[in-house]
């Protein structure tokens, strides 16, 4: 599938053990979806077709932790559901991987209120924040990309213990919305 | 004027003679207020009554009435509105509660009780564990009294008007989880 043309004539390629296994990991980052409210709907479209997550080797969505690489903690968690986001959490094999998505999980939103947590930061380590409420598929394809790149490149933090630290990457939109009104389309423009 | 020809409250005001009843109309829906010692015979005789036959509890909700503009006969006010599936019929029944102790914790208020109405629609049962676990209401008889939203020691009642809306550090105090925890 292309790859053979690159080969040498041998069918011999020389290559670092750490890049081939970066190379499998960020290609096959499966996610889990904690999908409490409206950002679920957003990730689902970034699932389907259209935006396709498949493309980045993510379509694999796992229901259990214990398949799953990457996080995604998608809509306003309740502090009754803070332990059954950190047993996920805790339950998911190394090395793992969290998103927050939204401005609900990163901050706790609009709803400032005494029953919602002001951001799973506070008690999950958190890698990658994707801002918007709720954030474009474009948005959160971009957060993952974000990992796959932390992956490629292996500049992956640790502390002096040599225990992995959260990336705390904060994203900033890459889209300029355009003025309003838009003319309605159809299909691809 | 409210006018309040409402065909259950003539029914009920006659079972009752000795009861101080209030009743109130606003836009086409009638309520009526019960004193809380005698709510139980009130409701029983609601249901039971051919005439009246309110076979469907809608809800039970509470509603807190801390620093309301008009004048209440109480700071709390169970509302029970009822239905008449077979006459088509609504009546709303309030009965107003004081509270005795300081309401800011959680402790037991031997003036925020009133009869259980478990026994008569067994639908009740939720709703009111729903206003024990908001208002810190108790329903004397219930079969099950726990809190249905929030976790059992949970410090206080939320939708009393004396609670901080963001809380008493419920949200913030919590187990931290790295990944060393498992």
């Amino acid at each position: 599938m292309g790859l053979e043309a690159a080969l040498p004539v041998e069918n011999v390629l020389t290559t670092q053990l750490s890049r081939v296994m970066n190379w499998a990991r960020r290609s096959s980052v499966w996610p889990l979806p904690f999908a409490t409210a409206c950002c679920g709907i957003e990730l689902m479209a970034t699932a389907a077709s259209r935006f396709d997550i498949a493309r980045f080797g993510s379509e694999a969505m796992r229901f259990s932790p214990r398949q799953a690489d990457l996080l995604i903690v998608a809509g306003r968690v309740a502090v009754k559901m803070m332990p059954v986001l950190q047993r996920i959490y805790l339950q998911m094999t190394e090395p793992k991987w969290v998103i927050s998505m939204g401005a609900c999980a990163s901050t706790g939103g609009v709803f400032d209120t005494y029953a919602v947590v002001q951001g799973v930061d506070q008690f999950i380590p958190v890698d990658v924040y994707v801002p918007g409420c709720p954030p474009r598929p474009e948005m959160l394809i971009e957060g993952l990309m974000t990992i796959q790149r932390m992956i490629d490149r292996d500049n992956i933090p640790f502390d002096d213990q040599g225990k992995r630290i959260p990336l705390q990457i904060a994203l900033t939109p890459t889209y300029h919305p355009r003025p309003q009104p838009v003319e309605v389309s159809i299909g691809a423009t | 004027m409210a006018t309040l020809d409402h065909p259950t409250l003539p029914i009920i005001k006659a079972a009752f003679p000795e009861v101080r009843f209030k009743a109130a109309e606003f836009r086409g829906q009638t309520t009526l207020v019960v004193p809380s010692e005698r709510l139980h015979d009130v409701m029983r005789s609601l249901r039971d009554d051919p005439r009246c036959a309110y076979d469907y509890l809608v809800d039970v909700t509470a509603v807190d009435y801390l620093g309301y503009p008009a004048e209440q006969p109480g700071r709390f006010a169970v509302v029970y509105p009822l239905a008449s599936v077979a006459d088509a019929r609504r009546l709303v029944v309030k009965t107003y509660l004081d509270p005795s102790i300081d309401t800011g914790g959680n402790a037991e208020d031997p003036a925020l009780v009133v009869d259980s109405v478990t026994d008569i629609w067994p639908g009740a049962e939720w709703p009111e564990r729903e206003v024990y676990d908001m208002f810190g209401i108790r329903f004397r008889n219930h079969p099950d009294l726990r809190r249905i939203l929030l976790w059992k020691d949970y410090p206080g009642h939320p939708l009393r008007k004396d609670y901080p809306l963001r809380g008493r550090g419920e949200r913030e105090h919590y187990v931290q989880v790295n990944r060393d925890s498992a």
